[in-house]
């Protein structure tokens, strides 16, 4: 029950982080989802990733939609403002947040019947437009909260657990993210967490669209032979393009110890992402190419994770408007308010 | 240059006589040039200090269908549309008949003469006034597009010599209006002669309808009420503005746009004090403004009432989660598809009830374009302190037309009223702090704007199932109790909003009219015209809701009351009846909703009938 605050009784050992904080600090109520629910591990995934980037909590606004993934802000990041918005309606709301005060970070979360049935349109014209923003789709294929209806990214051919098979392609919200100018595209899977955080902390320093596809078994009514969204289903079918470690603010000194070829990538905040690459040819700055190999190994039955799409330099809503960098919401009377003599000459012309 | 002679009138009809009060409607073809020429016209005469009240009856096209422009001069200043016509310039081959047929016994006719027309095609008790433009045209100019657009102004010209208007007044209007391209003054003045000569030559110049100069423009302004809401909203330190293009409220979102851009320009960096979006729908356009709004900023939207329908939901979150927004509702005729550039007031309780579950909202009523700037700036000051979304309820005929109005004013002195907002030193000081949590017993709750404070003053969003410490919660008991704050909420907003008006009548009755918005001038007007008839009537003009107490007395201190509304089911009446528990007997329904301008001719017909029925229907 999340009005029972979770006790918050730190282990003496536990580590700060350099704000001082520890990870109990980026916490939020006892979760009320599914034992075993995907979403669960994100959300520790994002608890985290902030912990790790010392992040003030006060400075990350989190805002979602309906279902059981936008529920989820409840439970992780309980020091930072929270909205639970409108079905499908996320990606305006934060939008509009980010016009305000464009000095906070900003976390969408949503689920795929919140992003890719009832708010497609919403996502796509977000994406679009650039907004600086973290915007993670906890997707498991079903709509949860209302008992196994399959969503729009059920896969064609995949079984409901009552035996219905859906006869509806699957939209593929990564595809979509590319082709609509995303600056950072990624998926991954709620059962990888060692690839997850990663992600989650290149996207929060990405200055611009990031969105990462998180497959996100459902345990309740996606978890079966038949679901193309099981845990098993992912397990066997994934293909990582990349595993992403993020170093703050100064090139990496640490020696690589992985196999595989490793590329360091500079984002525009300062920091470096690192990327072990597991696939050969795999170009992360590559947008076409990122959505052929996409297409390519969807043909193949595979699911592709890791970054898959990263521009070093992006440009945010805000470098499109020219807005000012004093965020809207702190600007004054003075600064807003043109005054009466202003008025007296524009009655003037009036007449 | 004889057919002026075929098509002469009757000898036996003589034309009406009147000076500075009268009606002018131009009949025209969408999209020929002709909305800068009728502009003109009623230019000159407001310079010569005779107030006029044009309107735009336009269809939704963009060429080719037909439009007309009506100017109505009133030295007396009635500024609503009156009703009827007293000269027609008939441009239009398609409406011709109709035009024809609206003007009044003994009004004029001015047409085309090039092509003559039958006998029939006319009316015994009308004066006609025939001139062969496309001829005079055709010979002037080679250029077709030149021969269309000087067409306009050569009528003008003709106009100014049967009305008798200075035409140097028209000089200097195209002085001003081409300043900078100089070269385009010359040709006008010409193509203005050219008219003007014609006319002085060949018909009885001055006709029956005169304009003379008077002192009776003072010191208003000429502005329609979309571009007056929008400066309203620069005035009211609206940041973000996010829209869907929608007739007839687009003017609003674009007018905006400009004067941020006049205004809110950083001189040093040239950068934005604004950020605006046009967004991919009204539902976006709404999501945006409650996001920015809860974020601290302040944020509105544009739309009319296809619009409101789409941010339902959102409108209901917004009053549950008590987040300030600010809607300009510029009302047009329904549905979607139905008469979108007609006027009407038909979104009233759309709007006061919007979204699913109990909701009450504010909302405010502009007579003018005055009030427009005026409420368009309040607005954001009353979103904040009561924090809730804001209904300004234009519509098309106080929004889309130019009304003279007196000057905007601002008092430097005045500062926005942010509302109820906990600041990072009074966290840190350990004010206490529930977000749903009433204080101070007007029902307002304090808020934090993200970013606050590194550990207090935090909350989840939602909107309902929590308590006063915005906790979540599924008991009955702490809804119940977060819905009756919500009402000591709206019983705040009825000291808050705009007082309602009155005019009381000059003798002692027993009879009121209760009105809002553009009804005014038509109402004031039609209040003379009842006086007249002997049916003297207290007015009462309804500026915001919830109501304010004066209007359930005026109401109680009143036998019969009449509610005069541009929509079908009385809107207004509706929401008296319900909000103040009032006898529906007591309350007439007088209702226009063609989609014209309601006039004064209709309400005092109307109320005159219904007073004087044995027993008033409501």
């Amino acid at each position: 029950m999340t009005y029972l605050p979770k006790p918050k009784l730190h282990h003496p050992g536990l580590q700060h982080n350099a704000l001082g904080f520890t990870r109990r600090d980026y916490e939020g109520a006892i979760s009320t989802l599914c034992a075993g629910c995907g979403h669960d591990s994100i959300s520790a995934a994002i608890v985290r990733a902030c912990f790790e980037l010392d992040l003030p909590p006060h400075r990350i606004a989190k805002l979602s939609g309906i279902g059981c993934s936008s529920k989820t802000p409840t439970y992780f990041l309980g020091a930072s403002h929270g909205f639970n918005s409108v079905h499908g309606r996320m990606p305006s709301v934060l939008t509009g947040a980010n016009l305000a005060n464009r000095d906070l970070i900003y976390l969408g979360v949503s689920g795929d019947g919140d992003s890719a049935s009832i708010g497609i349109g919403q996502f796509a014209h977000a994406m679009r437009r650039g907004v600086n923003m973290v915007y993670i789709v906890e997707n498991n294929g079903v709509y949860g909260l209302t008992k196994g209806q399959f969503s729009a990214t059920s896969d064609k051919g995949a079984t409901s657990k009552r035996g219905v098979v859906n006869s509806d392609e699957a939209i593929d919200m990564v595809g979509m993210a590319l082709q609509l100018g995303a600056t950072f595209v990624a998926r991954s899977f709620s059962g990888d967490k060692g690839q997850l955080v990663p992600l989650i902390e290149a996207a929060l320093r990405h200055e611009g669209a990031a969105f990462i596809d998180c497959i996100s078994p459902c345990v309740a009514f996606n978890n079966h032979e038949g679901s193309t969204k099981s845990y098993d289903f992912v397990r066997e079918h994934n293909e990582a393009v990349n595993y992403l470690d993020l170093i703050e603010g100064r090139p990496p000194i640490t020696v690589d110890y992985a196999p595989g070829t490793v590329e360091v990538v500079q984002q525009h905040d300062g920091t470096w992402l690192r990327l072990r690459k597991l696939a050969d040819d795999y170009d992360v700055h590559d947008r076409v190419a990122a959505m052929d190999h996409l297409q390519r190994r969807h043909a193949e039955g595979e699911i592709v994770t890791g970054l898959l799409y990263v521009d070093p330099d992006p440009r945010d809503l805000h470098h499109h408007m020219n807005t000012i960098a004093t965020p809207l919401n702190a600007l004054d009377d003075a600064a807003l308010i043109p005054g009466a003599a202003a008025l007296e000459k524009l009655n003037a012309g009036l007449r | 240059m004889s057919q002026a002679l075929i098509d002469a009138s009757p000898d036996s009809v003589r034309g009406l006589q009147r000076v500075n009060d009268f009606v002018v409607k131009f009949a025209n073809v969408n999209g020929s040039g002709s909305a800068s020429a009728n502009t003109l016209f009623g230019n000159a005469i407001l310079r010569m200090g005779v107030p006029v009240a044009p309107r735009n009856i336009f269809p939704s096209n963009i060429q080719g269908l037909p439009t007309w422009y009506e100017v109505r001069v009133s030295e007396a200043g009635h500024l609503g549309a009156r009703g009827g016509v007293d000269l027609m310039v008939a441009m239009n081959p398609q409406t011709w008949d109709q035009d024809v047929k609206s003007i009044e016994p003994g009004g004029y006719l001015f047409y085309d003469s090039t092509k003559p027309l039958p006998d029939s095609k006319f009316r015994p008790d009308i004066v006609r006034l025939g001139m062969p433009l496309t001829e005079l045209t055709n010979r002037a100019y080679s250029d077709s597009r030149q021969r269309q657009l000087f067409k306009n102004i050569v009528y003008v010209g003709a106009l100014s010599a049967l009305l008798d208007i200075d035409p140097q007044v028209i000089v200097s209007l195209f002085s001003e209006q081409f300043r900078g391209k100089d070269a385009l003054i010359a040709p006008n003045v010409a193509a203005l002669h050219m008219g003007r000569d014609y006319a002085l030559a060949h018909l009885p110049c001055p006709i029956g309808l005169t304009v003379h100069r008077a002192d009776a423009v003072g010191d208003r302004i000429s502005i329609d009420g979309n571009a007056a809401a929008a400066l309203g909203a620069v005035y009211g330190g609206a940041t973000v503005a996010a829209w869907y293009p929608i007739t007839p409220s687009s003017s609003l979102a674009e007018a905006f746009i400009r004067y941020c851009h006049r205004f809110r320009v950083d001189k040093a960096t040239g950068q934005h004090r604004f950020a605006i979006v046009q967004a991919e729908d009204e539902l976006a356009s709404i999501g945006m403004v409650i996001g920015a709004a809860w974020n601290g900023a302040r944020a509105f939207t544009a739309t009319s009432g296809p619009g409101i329908s789409l941010m339902q939901e959102f409108f209901g979150l917004a009053y549950f989660a008590e987040i300030p927004a600010v809607i300009f509702d510029v009302q047009r005729a329904g549905p979607s598809t139905g008469m979108p550039t007609r006027t009407q007031q038909c979104d009233i309780l759309a709007c006061a009830y919007a979204s699913h579950g109990d909701t009450k909202h504010v909302l405010l009523f502009p007579e003018d374009p005055a009030e427009c700037f005026e409420m368009g700036a309040q607005a954001f000051d009353l979103a904040d302190r009561l924090q809730t979304p804001v209904f300004v309820m234009l519509d098309l005929d106080i929004g889309m037309n130019e009304r003279l109005c007196r000057p905007f004013v601002w008092d430097d002195a005045r500062r926005m009223d942010r509302g109820k907002v906990m600041t990072a030193a009074e966290l840190e000081a350990g004010k206490d702090f529930g977000r749903y949590l009433d204080v101070d017993g007007d029902g307002i709750p304090y808020r934090t704007y993200p970013g606050t404070h590194p550990t207090r003053g935090a909350y989840f969003t939602r909107g309902t199932s929590k308590d006063r410490y915005a906790r979540y919660t599924e008991e009955g008991d702490a809804y119940a109790d977060n819905m009756e704050r919500l009402l000591r909420k709206h019983a705040t907003a009825r000291t808050l909003v705009p007082h309602p008006v009155a005019h009381p009548a000059a003798v002692p009755t027993r009879r009121g009219v209760i009105y809002y918005g553009s009804t005014s001038p038509a109402m004031t007007e039609a209040d003379a015209l009842l006086a007249e008839q002997d049916l003297p009537v207290d007015l009462l003009r309804v500026r915001g809701f919830p109501f304010h107490d004066d209007v359930a007395h005026f109401i109680a201190q009143h036998d019969q009351v009449f509610v005069v509304e541009q929509n079908r089911d009385g809107q207004l009446r509706t929401l008296l009846i319900t909000e103040l528990e009032i006898d529906p007997a007591k309350l007439v329904r007088i209702t226009h909703f063609d989609g014209t301008p309601i006039t004064a001719r209709f309400i005092a017909g109307a109320i005159a009938k219904a007073a004087t029925a044995r027993t008033a229907t409501p």
